[in-house]
């Protein structure tokens, strides 16, 4: 079964840290928990969203800028 | 011309309050919204509605293409830009006019020379009124700015001519601090802009934070009185009053006047405020900025001089001129605005989206709640977390700041958290009762009264 890292609040998710920069992760990356996988921004405030697992990306849910919802998984791991 | 079909381009509280404007001048509405805001109150009460794109405010509020087309399918006449978004974009206002419609705001022209900080220093000088002592301009040779530092006096804040954002900004306390700082500063600004060159500028410490609204039709220009803003977290307003409780008769008419002189010399159209920083000790007052848009904080305004100055916004805009002279705007009582918002003031002010499970709102005497809630609404989390705005007027201000505390307890907001509990601990602060604070008063109070900013039982 596979691992997914959900969103704890609901926002608009950045899979990067500014426009102009790279993602955060991308598919086949490793990630260890505490990485940062993403920015949800919630009411103009921003949170950093870290993994809670260990694994690699398999697929990115949640597309850059895109609104979410608190518990919706933004991430797959294997 | 008069405006016959107004869109107003923005959302929650102020697009209801602009709604309601509207409405009582007999004016047919458009409301745009995301498609986070089908649901919103403003789209509930406008005559028409049109979605403008996604949550995102990048791609719906601030897309000017599509707001243009919306206007156009409609049939509105008319554009009202609100606070935020677009309200400050001279480009946005040029190509409302561009389309044939109505711009309710300040000329693009005034909007860019106004929106800009140095440029709005320039017209402030030439127009008499006080600035901040600082450089006019960049400043690049390191002995020069020694000299400019030793002239305007202690601290001086050093900033990177090509930044912003408040990167980069060093605060020297004498001339030592400065000599290290300096280079320090230049070398930061090279690398992170490609550019060395500096601003500096004198920190006002202990300042309060007043601001002059004034109405213009392109030709007169009056002044509705002053309100004061120094309660600010992270720079955000939290507590509005007018009039500042600091601030003499003398002072208030020089004060005044300055801002009418500064609005004429840009011909001013519209509603707009002029803010300043003004110094208890000295009674020295100095020209920060101008906003060329209705804020936020309008109704402390409205409520001590009784004029409805979003009415006023869209009579200007349809053509006429103003209605009032100086001598009809009095000044009576006094008024005071907290913004409600979805934070948690126990936990950091952690923003909470949610539900509205109830909404008991208060009324009685002089009290007004401008908001965009109602029972069973979904605050959406794709933008800020202001909720709405509750007002009070009374004769004084002690009287006012009891209005506000009873106001305060009736009112209800279920579902989320907010920032009700911030107010009531403000309400029944000494110093708050006293008048007795500044911009940076608020922050450190917040520290030391972190344990009693709960949800009371």
């Amino acid at each position: 079964m596979s691992k997914q890292i959900l969103s704890p609040l609901p926002g608009t998710f950045y899979s990067k840290p500014a426009p102009d920069q790279p993602p955060f992760k991308t598919v086949g990356d490793t990630v260890a928990p505490g990485d940062v996988i993403g920015l949800i921004e919630v009411m103009k405030s921003f949170h950093e969203i870290a993994a809670d697992q260990a694994g690699t990306i398999t697929a990115f849910i949640a597309d850059d800028e895109e609104p979410v919802m608190a518990g919706q998984a933004l991430i797959e791991l294997a | 011309m008069a405006i016959k079909k107004l869109l107003i381009a923005n959302r929650g509280e102020i697009a209801v309050r602009i709604i309601r404007a509207a409405q009582e001048l007999g004016i047919a509405t458009v409301q745009v919204h995301s498609a986070a805001d089908a649901d919103s109150l403003a789209v509930k009460m406008a005559d028409e509605a049109v979605n403008i794109g996604p949550p995102m405010a990048s791609k719906s509020y601030l897309n000017i293409a599509n707001i243009l087309k919306a206007a156009a399918e409609t049939g509105a006449d008319a554009v009202h830009p609100g606070y935020g978004f677009l309200a400050e974009n001279a480009d946005f206002a040029d190509a409302v006019e561009a389309a044939g419609l109505i711009w309710v705001g300040p000329k693009g022209s005034a909007i860019r020379v106004m929106g800009d900080k140095v440029a709005a220093r320039v017209a402030a000088q030439s127009a008499g009124v006080p600035v901040v002592p600082g450089s006019d301009g960049r400043i690049d040779d390191p002995d020069q700015a020694r000299a400019l530092a030793l002239k305007i006096g202690f601290p001086v804040m050093i900033k990177a001519a090509a930044g912003g954002g408040g990167r980069g900004i060093r605060i020297a306390q004498d001339i030592e601090e400065f000599d290290r700082l300096l280079p320090q500063a230049s070398a930061e600004a090279k690398a992170a802009f490609g550019d060395g060159g500096l601003y500096m500028e004198k920190v006002i410490e202990r300042a309060r934070h007043i601001e002059v609204q004034i109405l213009g039709d392109g030709t007169d220009v009056i002044h509705c009185f002053e309100r004061e803003c120094s309660l600010q977290r992270r720079r955000q307003k939290v507590w509005e009053e007018a009039p500042s409780a600091a601030l003499p008769q003398a002072m208030r008419e020089k004060l005044c006047a300055s801002a009418v002189v500064l609005a004429k010399a840009v011909q001013y159209r519209g509603a707009g405020t002029l803010e300043y920083l003004y110094d208890d000790a000295s009674g020295a007052f100095y020209f920060i900025e101008m906003n060329t848009r209705i804020q936020v904080e309008h109704p402390v305004t409205e409520m001590i001089t009784g004029i409805d100055l979003v009415r006023e916004m869209l009579r200007i805009a349809g053509g006429l001129p103003l209605r009032y002279s100086q001598n009809d705007v009095r000044l009576t009582g006094h008024a005071i605005e907290v913004r409600i918002c979805a934070e948690d003031p126990a936990q950091g002010f952690k923003p909470g989206p949610g539900t509205i499970s109830t909404l008991k709102v208060p009324g009685g005497p002089g009290v007004r709640f401008d908001t965009m809630l109602y029972q069973g609404y979904t605050v959406p989390p794709f933008y800020d977390s202001l909720l709405g705005k509750l007002i009070v007027w009374d004769e004084t201000r002690a009287q006012a700041i009891s209005r506000m505390a009873r106001a305060l307890g009736e009112l209800e907001v279920g579902g989320l958290p907010t920032t009700k509990p911030l107010h009531q601990a403000l309400a029944r602060d000494a110093e708050v009762q006293a008048g007795q604070f500044h911009t940076r008063w608020l922050e450190p109070w917040l520290d030391q009264n972190a344990d009693r900013l709960g949800e009371e039982a």
